[in-house]
């Protein structure tokens, strides 16, 4: 599209630009392409659809393109990479392995790395993506869940973000497995462990994944074909699905003058948004490249081929994965030996059920939410953090255990780095990751009531000018100014907690058995979930406040006047 | 705005008017380039400049794709490989300088009126609802699947029956487990040349008297080397089948003072004193958490560490658990000395080596 | 671009250039002159000089090491019965000519574990220490050069070296030391030191007397030539440029995950706060400006 670059900011008038036609390339290949594909209609809204401005909503943008980039540089690698077990003796250029048997899928790493200009630059930028792409994931369902975005009606989106993380994990592990080295080898090899730790299937779940006994000749291939067929399908798929939906319900935004659960006001898709967005993939594309050949990442020549009497100090897993691994490492030795047979706690409890049992409870947290509140309404405003005490409190708890779980990952690091016990990190973890979240629960809670009272406090009694006046006895105060009506509108825009049923309403409601427990259960539970916040306050309370604070100023002036220092400097 | 506006059926109890009236959107304001002509030539002429740069690093990295090379003589900057940072910097770059100039083209210069797009419940208008409705539940009737149970039944039935196929077309993924995991290439020595521990990645069998006190030897079986001496077929110990053996028969030998160690029972319950040659102990190297290859070894305390999830062994006490997530202790191989002297694996692991399974089965040491 | 150099990229490189060979040929005579004048008298008179060194680190022993290792090397043991200062007399002279080489001895206090810090004594004053340690017992001497020095070897016989060393390195070394050498933990506190950047006799002498809780790899576990390629394998890592960029501590993926938050995420999510931010805004309106 031919844009006269000094034409556009002189379009810039106080209502949206015409359009005026358009260049006449543009109208030729869209009249062209209308013709045949009918997109008229379809894109007559979208064009110009609105898209809110807020930092907090580009982070779900670093994924996506972060996957795009993952695509990219995936499609690279797949060129030149082997992914067979077939043992190789390696005589490429990377001399200290010379001669050394290993895979092919190895083999093809190293040239990659060594005999491919740009290679090792793909492979570093593919392996960053990757961790980029779910790191970026999180930080966004962050975003989503601790604004409340994930209120009806995007509970299903908030459903598909977390299989995107799920899969995006299993993707990161299948790939990061691939290279057939020392370091992946070794997770391989543990997660041959976690499934022969599984009840009554484990070794033969294990026989027909590796295809025979560990390592087999088959995982590798295996592998290859979910990292770069079956999962990136699905992947696409879902993210394609988010983005509908997203365009679907539209963005949301933060309450503000004009900003109202009706409405979404922004910059249009065309050409503002697409611009940033567009601008945003060479950025995330960008630093993606920087750090690809900036910082070295997995260098497999130095870990050799894969071979499972060899293993290295800080064998670790990619980051995503630590929270798990550190789970498996404070966990004490516990074993069932009963009949002849083995259940392995010290496996299955941090591997097989907690990842699984951290991802239900995320998927579940909208539905639990909405049937304890018993909001059935639409939400399209944010709310802040502060406004929503216990949902922000059961994230940063969440948040505190996997935070404790993942360093309790990197303890061995740890300790050489602190210069403490690992053996001490350890049992310090086993405590800390059941009080931690606990503490962090109570202390946010808390924290944003507080927050809420000083809103509060802004609203009726204004904010705090600076300036200092001396009443006649001496005291000093701090003259209050009312705020600007936009900010006041923007602290008071938000709804108020509804009243939980009390047990009387309930038991005068005719319900009976197990629904009027549920019932009872439920009120108790928005009793907790709803106890302490601050409510806003009522416009005549505004009004008194207003009148009370103008009355003070009022007589604080007046004693002013006529107190001791009545004379102003001028008098001297 | 077409989208028609519909107050939401369950709304309404809740939502309070607010305290304070929305004093609508705030009048769109100007930035200087708008209002500035120099301003807005000189973003302008920023923008043009990012975009300028982009194509210098885009040319700078062709140069340094064609002059700088990798293979066996990589040219070098400041101790880095000289490729990898020079592509990766230049490319970099002059994507980011592409995504600058863009962002504050948009910034700078794009019309920057914010626009209000009326919302739309996310649900279908009452009509359009009912009319699905209908439509679906005519076409149910019309189908007479309500009417036909004996249709309905049997295709469930058959339905559920036509996804066995694709559980068992799995079943050739890999053969059954069978007793493999209980046994190791230890147990496979003939008479008369019981099997040779031998140096990993050296190859050389081993005299008790090469050891001194303290000292730590990664050990492999002969036969991973020498297979015709065990009447073992080449053939099953090379390449993936070498890898397997060695998953379970990797070793580790340590020399201790004899009367360090305190000999546990074995499965039979005897005593393992002759497991041991002159304060020599061999233990698996398989972890038995998950099966991460174990040799940190602390000479001092005889302790052996994982560094994968840092469960702890004692080797002087028949390997049990000091410390760490692992539930049993390392598997000791019984080790005895052969006509030449050399250290032999008297018989195989007396239990199965690695990460505890299902079928797996306890003794006390 | 000075410091674009084409040398380092392969091993054969490193030993090769124009002024190279002038080099050795200098080194050479340097070392056989230097050789010659430190062993020549030595030997003509070694029996004494060996008493006479021996003498003089006895006093060093007794002013220095003493205190925690018994006046006569026989250790000291604290009122509980546990170690204090353990007995030196079979360590042998190459733990004396490690420890103290490498400034863990003598400690600054006592502790688990001797870090590597300043050197304290001279190298005349080690080899006395040495010497006189070696002779109160049996123990491994301090190797000669031939045993963990790579000079000499054409490029074939050295690369060869050192494929091996990197196979034995990663069996025996990494477990502890890490792929890179960098360290690691262990139990209650201990830690496995870094290893690159250090004297190849160090290297040499910390396998053969296993210095603090490493075991010992004695030349009956693996043999001379074998430690040799150990070293050798280090010298590539220490020579080798970094490939992939910046190595970030060689840890491993603890600190590459550190550095996709904080770079990445970080840098990223700065931008986004700068893609969406208000811009300067101006006092004037546009219609004054075209009025």
């Amino acid at each position: 599209m031919s844009v006269d670059l000094s034409k556009v900011a002189s379009t810039n008038g106080s209502t949206p630009a015409e359009a005026k036609g358009g260049p006449k390339a543009a109208g030729a290949i869209a009249n062209w392409a209308d013709e045949r594909l009918g997109l008229g209609t379809a894109m007559k809204k979208n064009l110009r659809k609105v898209f809110p401005d807020h930092w907090s909503f580009m982070l779900g943008e670093i994924a996506l393109w972060s996957f795009v980039v993952l695509l990219l540089t995936g499609v690279f690698l797949t060129l030149w990479f082997d992914p067979s077990m077939t043992e190789v003796q390696y005589n490429g250029s990377y001399d200290p392995l010379r001669g050394v048997h290993m895979s092919s899928a190895m083999a093809s790493t190293l040239d990659i790395s060594f005999d491919v200009r740009g290679g090792l630059l793909m492979r570093q930028m593919h392996h960053w993506a990757a961790m980029i792409f779910i790191a970026s994931m999180m930080i966004h369902m962050l975003r989503v869940y601790l604004t409340g975005a994930f209120r009806k009606p995007r509970e299903l989106n908030w459903v598909i973000g977390c299989l995107l993380l799920l899969l995006g994990t299993i993707e990161g592990f299948t790939g990061y497995s691939l290279p057939d080295d020392l370091l992946s080898g070794t997770g391989v090899r543990a997660a041959d462990g976690f499934m022969k730790a599984s009840p009554v299937v484990g070794t033969y779940m294990s026989f027909f994944l590796f295809g025979g006994e560990f390592p087999g000749d088959s995982i590798i291939p295996r592998f290859y074909a979910m990292h770069i067929l079956l999962i990136p399908g699905i992947l696409l798929a879902l993210v394609a699905a988010h983005m509908l939906l997203l365009v679907y319900h539209k963005h949301t935004q933060w309450a503000g003058p004009g900003r109202t659960e009706e409405n979404v006001v922004g910059y249009p898709m065309l050409p503002v948004y697409a611009a940033k967005a567009g601008g945003f993939f060479f950025i995330v594309f960008g630093v993606i490249t920087l750090l690809g050949g900036l910082f070295s990442l997995n260098p497999v020549w130095k870990f050799g081929p894969y071979d499972p009497s060899k293993v290295t100090a800080g064998s670790q897993p990619d980051w995503y994965m630590g929270w798990p691994d550190g789970l498996l490492r404070i966990i004490p030795a516990w074993e069932t030996h009963i009949f002849g047979i083995t259940l392995s706690w010290n496996v299955m409890l941090p591997i097989l059920v907690m990842p699984p049992l951290m991802l239900m409870v995320l998927i579940a947290l909208p539905f639990l939410e909405a049937w304890i509140t018993g909001d059935k309404r639409e939400h399209h405003l944010l709310q802040r953090p502060r406004n929503a005490p216990t949902r922000t409190a059961i994230m940063v708890a969440l948040m505190t255990f996997y935070g404790l779980s993942w360093a309790a990952g990197g303890n061995d690091i740890i300790a050489i780095k602190m210069h403490l016990s690992i053996n001490q990190i350890t049992y310090f973890m086993r405590g800390a990751v059941f009080i931690g979240p606990v503490i962090a629960f109570i202390i946010t809670k808390r924290w944003c009531i507080s927050l809420q009272r000083h809103d509060e406090g802004k609203l009726l009694h204004g904010y705090e000018s600076g300036v200092l006046v001396r009443s006649p006895e001496g005291g000093y105060a701090e003259k209050h100014l009312p705020l600007p009506v936009e900010e006041a509108y923007r602290l008071s825009a938000r709804d108020n907690d509804p009243t939980p049923e009390t047990v009387e309403e309930i038991e005068s409601s005719g319900l009976a058995g197990r629904h009027l427990k549920l019932r009872k259960l439920r009120a108790k539970l928005a009793a907790v979930f709803f106890a302490d916040n601050v409510q806003k306050p009522t416009a005549e309370e505004l009004h008194d406040a207003q009148h009370h604070a103008e009355h003070e100023l009022h007589e604080l002036e007046a004693q002013i006047a006529a107190g001791p220092n009545k004379h102003g400097p001028a008098d001297h | 705005m077409s989208d028609a506006h519909n107050t939401d059926p369950h709304g309404g109890e809740l939502a309070i008017s607010e305290p304070i009236a929305d004093p609508g959107l705030p009048a769109h304001t100007w930035r200087p380039t708008d209002v500035d002509p120099a301003k807005e030539k000189r973003a302008e002429r920023q923008v043009a400049g990012f975009f300028g740069l982009s194509a210098i690093c885009t040319v700078l990295f062709l140069v340094s794709y064609f002059t700088l090379d990798i293979d066996d003589d990589w040219h070098v900057f400041a101790g880095f490989g000289a490729s990898t940072m020079a592509l990766g910097a230049t490319l970099g770059l002059s994507l980011m300088f592409i995504g600058i100039g863009i962002i504050h083209w948009s910034r700078k210069l794009m019309a920057d009126n914010e626009i209000s797009e009326l919302r739309h419940p996310a649900n279908s208008p009452e009509e359009d609802r009912t009319a699905t409705l209908e439509a679906l539940n005519l076409g149910i009737e019309e189908s007479g699947i309500g009417r036909r149970p004996l249709i309905r039944n049997s295709l469930l039935g058959a339905m559920g029956l036509v996804g066995l196929p694709a559980v068992v077309l799995l079943r050739d993924l890999g053969p059954l487990p069978g007793d493999k995991l209980e046994h190791t290439i230890w147990g496979q020595g003939v008479k008369g040349k019981p099997m040779r521990v031998v140096r990993d990645g050296i190859w050389t069998p081993i005299l008790a008297s090469d050891l001194e006190i303290g000292d730590l030897v990664n050990c492999q079986p002969d036969a991973l080397h020498n297979p015709e001496r065990y009447d073992i077929d080449p053939t099953e110990v090379e390449g993936i089948a070498a890898q397997v053996h060695k998953s379970k028969a990797s070793l580790v030998l340590l020399r201790m003072n004899p009367e360090d160690i305190k000999p546990g029972k074995d499965k039979d319950g005897n005593s393992r004193e002759n497991w041991t040659v002159d304060g020599i102990v061999a233990y698996s190297k398989i972890c038995t958490h998950v099966g991460c290859p174990i040799s940190l070894n602390e000479r001092t305390t005889h302790h052996l560490l994982c560094p994968c999830h840092q469960s702890t062994f004692d080797l002087a006490d028949s390997g049990k658990v000091v410390f760490g997530p692992a539930g049993r202790p390392l598997p000791q191989l019984p080790l005895g000395v052969d006509d030449q002297g050399y250290l032999v694996a008297t018989r195989d692991f007396d239990e199965p080596v690695g990460p505890s399974y299902w079928e797996r089965d306890y003794y006390e040491r | 671009m000075r410091l674009l150099n084409r040398s380092a990229g392969r091993l054969s490189r490193h030993r090769r250039g124009p002024i190279a060979g002038l080099m050795v040929l200098v080194c050479g005579l340097l070392l056989t002159g230097g050789l010659y004048a430190a062993f020549a008298p030595a030997q003509a008179d070694s029996n004494q000089s060996q008493e006479a060194l021996v003498k003089e680190g006895r006093e060093l022993f007794l002013v220095g090491c003493a205190f925690c290792h018994g006046q006569n090397g026989e250790g000291v043991l604290t009122q509980g019965g546990s170690q204090y200062g353990p007995a030196l007399t079979d360590v042998g002279e190459a733990a004396v000519d490690f420890q103290v080489g490498t400034g863990r001895m003598p400690m600054a206090q006592p502790g688990v574990q001797a870090p590597r810090k300043e050197v304290v004594y001279t190298k005349e004053e080690i080899a006395a220490l040495s010497a006189y340690v070696g002779s109160l017992g049996t123990g491994p001497q301090i190797p000669d050069t031939e045993l963990y020095s790579t000079e000499g070897m054409s490029d074939k016989q050295l690369e060869e070296l050192v494929v091996r060393g990197g196979q034995i390195f990663l069996a025996n070394c990494t477990a502890c030391h890490n792929f890179e050498g960098s360290g690691g933990a262990m139990p209650r506190g201990g830690y496995a030191p870094k290893i690159r950047g250090v004297d190849s006799k160090h290297i040499y002498e910390a396998m053969l007397t296993g210095p603090q809780s490493m075991d010992t790899f004695s030349d009956g576990n693996i043999p001379p030539e074998d430690k040799k390629a150990v070293i050798a394998y280090l010298e590539t890592l220490d020579e080798a440029p970094s490939y992939g960029g910046l190595t970030l501590g060689g840890l491993g993926p603890v600190s590459e995950g550190i550095i996709a938050w904080l770079v990445g995420i970080g840098s990223l999510v700065g931008f986004a706060v700068w893609i969406a931010a208000h811009t300067t805004r101006s006092s004037k309106q546009k219609d004054e400006v075209e009025a």
